[in-house]
Order: structure tokens, then C-alpha cells, then sequence
């Protein structure tokens, strides 16, 4: 699929996802992290396997990510977020695996409670804060797409507004002030919260992230963090298809 | 030993939760109180006698997962 061709707006059935080309290749595979808590570990499987990747559930004991391309840090409450969200997760022997990982260049997506342990692990830069308005927020919000000039961004556009619900109540971002500049200047935003004509604004942040900051990538391109849930907009049936280029992206990186 | 472990917001990040707290206490009258900071404290019991020994074990449990460099400070209280 051309970048100028790819749209998130893809076939209407959850059937029509794989991409052309995947039959009779070696099927990508994709290790989706399982902590004691996880709760979007299946959604997470799902969309890997409704892309043509090859679905492999790893248990956060792991040593080893079972010879896995690329892993999901899937969203939930490991730990019952006890201490700070993903602090406990960061520490299970499975993050040694995914660091080693990450550091050889392997494709890492962290989504919400995953996006929180790269922050924890240090991975990303910054850490998440309490939601400005103190509650928990579920609900879809307006992602405009910073970066489309990395594989785990590759089948989406610069420009793009997506429409992805968001599930948490630490995902307010936070970092010091000279650690912001840096991630303007790198170009480390690979997301930020937005209206539905892509304007970003106090009024379209849920949160009160700093620079309205919805996801993040590091300096290589092959760690993305993000807060909204695209594993849980990959069918018509369940709302719609905006997850679905971000998922395809990592798997093609795996 | 037990050693009390607090940790904080750093001065300059915002905390909404103390913020919230503030308003409810200037509601209820309670208009003097003019700022409230929400934190954490942990009573660890520590086996050892030494005490900048035990110290320094703990304020390196504190950097590494206790409390998050990047947004808390920490404080090491022994007995």
C-alpha cells in the first residue's frame, strides 16, 4: 500500500484487513506482554492476528520475548497501578528483555498502562501525572498525527486526524521544561490530542498534557508510546477502523 | 528499623489533587489554608543497625522504584 493511498478509513469489514501480499509469507511475529492486570491483552492479540501478524502471548516472567519482531505493552491496571502506574510492571523480568530489545533497534509500541511503563523504564522521556480534572476519562478523542517518517508511523499521514478512545486517569504528561524543548526540537511528539479539524487547543486537551501531548517516539524511531487505544478501533463493529494503520505499521516493523 | 520514606510532588509540577483539596477546604471555611500538597508516606521496616548504612540502602530503593526522579522528590526519615 502507497502512503498516498493509505487512509485510516479502510474497508468497511474486519474481514478485507490483511494486507494484500500477506498470504503464503512468513507471517510477522508480535509479543503482547500479559501483567497481572493487563486488560487490553486480547484486544492487543486481535488486532495483530487481524492484520496478518502472528499473535504471541508473552507472561511478564518472561526472560525473553519468544524470538518476537516487535512487542505490545498492552494497556490496563498492572499492579492495580499501585505506587505510580506501570512503577511496579517496569521492574518485572520481562522489561529487561524489552529494553535489550529496544535498544537493538526491535519495534516497541506501549499503549496507555504500556505508554506508562516506557515513561517508568525510561525508554521515553517524562512522567504521566494525575488527569488535570482528577477523573478517570473514557471516551474518543482527536489525535492529529506528527510523524508519518517511521515504521512503527508508516502507514499513516502527517496531518491525519485519527479518532481513538482514551481510558485513564494518569495521562496527563509531564517533564521539565528543558526536557520539553528537546522533545519539540527532535520531533519526539508522534501524536497530540486535537479537534476534529486537527487544531490543537486547551479545549481539545483531555487531560492537560503538556503540548497536548498524546504519544511519543524515541530518537530511533522504534519505540512509540501513546495513551489512546488503537487495538480497540480495528473494526467496524466495535467503532471504527482508525487503529488499524498504526497496528498494521508495527507489525510490518516486527 | 522502621524508616519513614516520604515522597512528593517536586515544587514546580502542578498537583491537581492538592489543588481540589484546597477548594473543598476554602469551602468549608477553611480560608487560611491557602495551599495543600498531597504526598506519600511508607513506613519500611528495615533489618540492619548502621544507620547511614540502612540510609543509603533506602535512598537507593527510593531512586530506583519508590519514587519517580522526573516528577517526586524523596526524604529518608530514621529513627
Amino acid at each position: 500500500m502507497t502512503k498516498a493511498g493509505s487512509g485510516v478509513r479502510g474497508p468497511g469489514s474486519g474481514n478485507d484487513m490483511r494486507p494484500a501480499g500477506a498470504t503464503g509469507s512468513a507471517r510477522k511475529r508480535v509479543a503482547v506482554v500479559i501483567f497481572p492486570g493487563s486488560n487490553c491483552d486480547r484486544d492487543a492479540l486481535a488486532a495483530v492476528e487481524l492484520v496478518g501478524g502472528d499473535a504471541v502471548p508473552v507472561w511478564h516472567q518472561s526472560a525473553d520475548l519468544g524470538g518476537c519482531g516487535a512487542v505490545i505493552l498492552p494497556g490496563g491496571f498492572s499492579y492495580g497501578d499501585y505506587l505510580r502506574a506501570g512503577a511496579m510492571a517496569a521492574h518485572s523480568p520481562v522489561m529487561g528483555a524489552v529494553r535489550r530489545h529496544a535498544n537493538a533497534g526491535g519495534a516497541v509500541l506501549g499503549i496507555c498502562n504500556g505508554f506508562q511503563m516506557l515513561l517508568e523504564i525510561g525508554l521515553l522521556p517524562g512522567a504521566m501525572l494525575m488527569n488535570r480534572t482528577l477523573r478517570f476519562i473514557c471516551r474518543d478523542v482527536h489525535l492529529r498525527v506528527e510523524r508519518d517518517d517511521v515504521p512503527l508511523l508508516n502507514h499513516l499521514r502527517r496531518g491525519q486526524v485519527l479518532t481513538l478512545p482514551i481510558a485513564h486517569k494518569e495521562g496527563n504528561w509531564f517533564a521539565p521544561a528543558e526536557v520539553v524543548r528537546v522533545v519539540e526540537a527532535e520531533g519526539a511528539v508522534a501524536l497530540r490530542y486535537c479537534d476534529e479539524r486537527g487544531e490543537v487547543g486547551s479545549a481539545a486537551n483531555p487531560n492537560g498534557a503538556i503540548n497536548a501531548v498524546a504519544g511519543l517516539v524515541n530518537r530511533d524511531g522504534n519505540v512509540l508510546g501513546m495513551m489512546p487505544h488503537p487495538e480497540r478501533r480495528v473494526g467496524a463493529l466495535i467503532g471504527g477502523l482508525d487503529g488499524v494503520e498504526l497496528i498494521r505499521s508495527l507489525v510490518e516493523a516486527a | 528499623m522502621q524508616v519513614e520514606v516520604r515522597v512528593k510532588l517536586k515544587e514546580q509540577v502542578l498537583d491537581p489533587q492538592g489543588e481540589a483539596i484546597r477548594r473543598v477546604l476554602a469551602g468549608l471555611g477553611y480560608a487560611e489554608i491557602g495551599g495543600v500538597r498531597v504526598g506519600k508516606l511508607m513506613l519500611l521496616e528495615v533489618d540492619g543497625e548502621a544507620p547511614e548504612a540502612v540510609r543509603s540502602r533506602v535512598e537507593a530503593a527510593c531512586r530506583e522504584v519508590l519514587a519517580n526522579p522526573v516528577i517526586e522528590e524523596f526524604e529518608v526519615r530514621l529513627p
